[in-house]
Parts: C-alpha cells; sequence; structure tokens
C-alpha cells in the first residue's frame, strides 16, 4: 500500500509528544533559574555515607549564610528527610510543591515524606513488567522533583544520588550547564573500582567532578584527638589522582554519630564560598595525610 | 503521532480519549473529509510506556499539575499534601461538593485526591458552578481529558 508517511503529512501533530517532553524540560530550567549550583553527590556504590555527606555538607553551607536545598534522588533508599529533620505534608499551592524545611532551613524533597513508612517505592499500575517502564517512571520522579518543587532562590541545591552511576545522565540531561558532581569513596580498593566507574560516568556526559570525599577514613571514639585505623586503602588519594581533582575531605567515621558532623572547610568552600565569613565549624581533628 | 485516511489522503483529526481504568486507552480520530472514524485502541502495556514519560497522546487539555506525574503514578501515603486554596479561590465562591460527588471521590487514591479534587474544584469556579455533582465531573472528565480520574 502506498500512501504518505509522517513527515509528508504536513498538518499538526496534535500529540507532539517529543514537544511535551520539551516543555517539561523547559518547566525544569524555568524552576532552577534562581538556583546557582546544582551538585551531585555521588559514589557509584552503597554504604560509603553519601547521604550523611549530603545533610553535613548542606548543614555547613548553611552557616556560612547559603540557602541551600537538598533533593534525594535515591528515590528506593530515601534518608535525607529523616537524617535533616523534615516532615510532611508537602504543601500544594501557587503551582508548585512547596517544599519540607529540615535543620538549619535547609529545603528538603524526598520520597520518604510521600511514602507510609516502611513502605518501599511502589507503582499504580494495572499491568506487570515493571523492569520495562520503572527506569523512566523514576526518571519522571526526578524530573518533576526538580522542576515542580518551589525550591526559591538557592545558592546551592545539593543532589544525593542513588548508588547506581546511571542516573547521573538523566540529571544532566535535566540540568544542562549548571550541574557538577562531588564523589564519595571510603578507602577501600573495591570503593575506589566503583567510585572510578561513576565518575568515568560523569564525565561521560561532561558533568565537571568538583573533588573527591573519602568517608569513613579512619575512625574516632569521639572523646579524643585520636584517629584510629578502620579500612584499609587510599582510595580518596588514588581518585583525585586518576581524575585530576582535588581530594576535598577524609572524614572519619565517628563513633557518637551525626551529632559531631564536621565538614572540613575545603570542601565547603567548594559547594559554598565564604562570602560571609562566619566563625568556622570545623571542631574535629584535621587528619594528616 | 498523526493519522491518515488513505483513501482520501488526508490527515485525520483527533476527537476523543478515553482512559476507562482497566489500564487501557482509546483515543477517536476521524477524517475531516469523507468522516470515517477511526479507534487507535492500547493494550496495558502500550499505556503504561506512554504514561511513563508524563505525556499525553493527544496532547495536553489542562496545564501540569505539580508532581502530576508522581502523584499518579506512585504508591503514596495519603496525607503526604496539603493543598492550599487555588488562586482560583480568592476570585470564585468555593462551590459545594455534592455527597454522590464526594462519595465518587473517596474512590480516588488518597496519594492523588488532593491534586484531583482541585482540578475540579477550579474547573467549577471557572464556570462558576455552584455545585460539583457526579455529571459535573463527567463533563469536566470529558472537556479536560481527565482520564481515570
Amino acid at each position: 500500500m502506498n500512501h504518505r508517511n509522517y513527515f509528508d503529512v504536513e498538518g499538526d501533530d496534535r500529540s507532539a509528544l517529543g514537544a511535551q517532553v520539551g516543555r517539561q524540560r523547559a518547566r525544569v530550567t524555568e524552576r532552577l533559574r534562581d538556583v546557582r549550583h546544582v551538585v551531585a553527590i555521588v559514589s557509584g556504590k552503597g554504604g560509603v555515607g553519601k547521604s550523611y555527606v549530603t545533610v553535613s555538607l548542606a548543614r555547613a553551607a548553611t552557616t556560612r549564610g547559603a540557602a541551600v536545598g537538598v533533593l534525594d534522588a535515591d528515590l528506593q533508599s530515601p534518608t535525607v528527610a529523616r537524617l535533616l529533620g523534615a516532615a510532611g505534608p508537602l504543601r500544594v499551592a501557587d503551582d508548585a510543591v512547596h517544599p519540607a524545611s529540615g535543620a538549619d532551613g535547609v529545603r528538603v524533597v524526598s520520597t520518604d515524606l510521600l511514602l507510609d513508612d516502611g513502605r518501599p517505592l511502589a507503582w499504580r499500575t494495572t499491568t506487570g513488567e515493571s523492569h520495562v517502564w520503572r527506569g523512566a517512571a523514576e526518571t519522571g520522579v526526578l524530573r518533576e522533583f526538580l522542576g515542580d518543587v518551589a525550591w526559591g532562590t538557592l545558592d546551592l541545591l545539593l543532589v544525593d544520588m542513588p548508588p547506581d552511576a546511571g542516573r547521573l545522565a538523566d540529571l544532566a540531561t535535566l540540568v544542562p550547564g549548571k550541574l557538577s558532581a562531588i564523589a564519595v569513596t571510603i578507602p577501600s580498593d573495591e570503593s575506589a573500582r566503583s567510585v572510578h566507574r561513576a565518575l568515568s560516568s560523569a564525565q561521560d556526559v561532561g558533568v565537571p567532578i568538583l573533588g573527591i570525599v573519602e568517608n569513613m577514613s579512619g575512625y574516632s571514639c569521639g572523646t579524643c584527638d585520636t584517629i584510629g585505623p578502620l579500612f584499609t586503602g587510599n582510595a580518596g588519594t588514588r581518585l583525585a589522582a586518576a581524575f585530576d581533582v582535588p581530594l576535598l575531605a577524609r572524614i572519619p567515621f565517628v563513633a557518637r554519630g551525626a551529632n559531631n558532623a564536621w565538614v572540613p572547610t575545603a570542601l565547603v568552600d567548594a559547594v559554598a564560598p565564604r562570602s560571609d565569613p562566619r566563625p568556622s565549624t570545623d571542631h574535629r581533628p584535621a587528619i594528616t595525610e | 503521532m498523526k493519522f491518515l485516511c488513505i483513501d482520501c489522503d488526508t490527515q485525520m483529526a483527533f476527537e476523543d480519549r478515553q482512559q476507562p481504568g482497566d489500564g487501557t486507552f482509546a483515543a477517536s480520530f476521524a477524517c475531516p473529509r469523507c468522516g470515517r472514524r477511526v479507534a487507535m485502541l492500547a493494550n496495558p502495556m502500550e499505556t503504561q510506556l506512554v504514561s511513563t514519560l508524563g505525556v499525553e497522546i493527544g496532547g495536553r487539555t489542562l496545564d501540569e499539575q505539580p508532581l502530576e506525574f508522581t502523584r499518579k503514578a506512585v504508591a503514596g501515603r495519603d496525607d503526604a499534601f496539603a493543598e492550599d486554596a487555588s488562586p482560583a479561590a480568592t476570585r470564585a465562591p468555593r462551590p459545594v461538593w455534592s455527597n454522590d460527588a464526594e462519595e465518587r471521590l473517596t474512590r480516588v487514591p488518597g496519594f492523588v485526591r488532593g491534586m484531583v479534587k482541585k482540578i475540579y474544584s477550579d474547573y467549577a469556579r471557572d464556570r462558576s458552578i455552584a455545585e460539583i455533582t457526579p455529571a459535573i465531573m463527567d463533563r469536566a472528565r470529558e472537556e479536560l481529558g481527565l482520564e481515570g480520574m
């Protein structure tokens, strides 16, 4: 059968799915217009303390007078809302969802605020085979967290990424030209290999890497200045050298937990330069190389 | 996506779409020249794939609501959102919901119910409708393309 095809027919495409997707992205761009920096906290593996670093960094940046938001892109295992003490419900007004307010005024959006306690992220669907569309659905939620949330004017929007490296490519597509990344690792060789892949992925999609954070870099009992060994390896130093980026911080595991949250000045400088100097928040012993 | 009436070599015009709630989707098109009508019938998987993109076949008839895709797609807690009065609420009286309409609204999952209620309320306010009834909801669904709401 001989007939004209799509481009031969000059009439409007009322569905214009491509244009609808374009408007979704434009909505993100418009919403983030007053956000100066978007920084993804990546690792490429779980269990390195990425969310802890994200939250500590967010709080440290606020002590410099920075307006800070945290988007929890770890949709399946959200933690930052709880770590920041943020609670719902999320207010819907003026064509936007307003972020919850966490510790030190950090603005937060997370699936943790949307899901029933103890329940996983689940999708309302009448069809199975969710492996086919789940990735696109998660990207849709990420897109709306960026574009439909009234972030307002922010100096810094931190994005706590899921362990897998692939989501960064989605974020880079949605936030072109404004996104950079900090990688979190633990000292071990295994972590170095995973984080290396994540950093390569960041390079592949053109996301500038601000530096490396080596977390759990030694052990502190929290009562004295001594830092004892915890993991073997020097992943932070190796990754910084491999990617020619600074090792921004080596943060020890602290037995008494996040109340002693401490973020080295170099790390805060990387995302929130000291324009309004306030007393340093550093109150923990520096780690010698 | 375009539909072509091959006999007339004319692009067919979008007429209507339906999403009856069983996961399927239907869109109808008509040839403006010969009047022939066709319906595109999508199975649940096809419908899911399109809706996952947050787009609508036939184009949007309603401005995108905040977190619309998330609220439609995620099985979330009933009290996750607190809806403020919309701007329209300040310029027109708040419509009353009939008992039947309220009952019908309770069938909407709680996670998305606030958004759906706001859409119907705005529809009523914009048209100076004092009471929202099931018939008004049906009309809004048809005019706004509120499939599955």
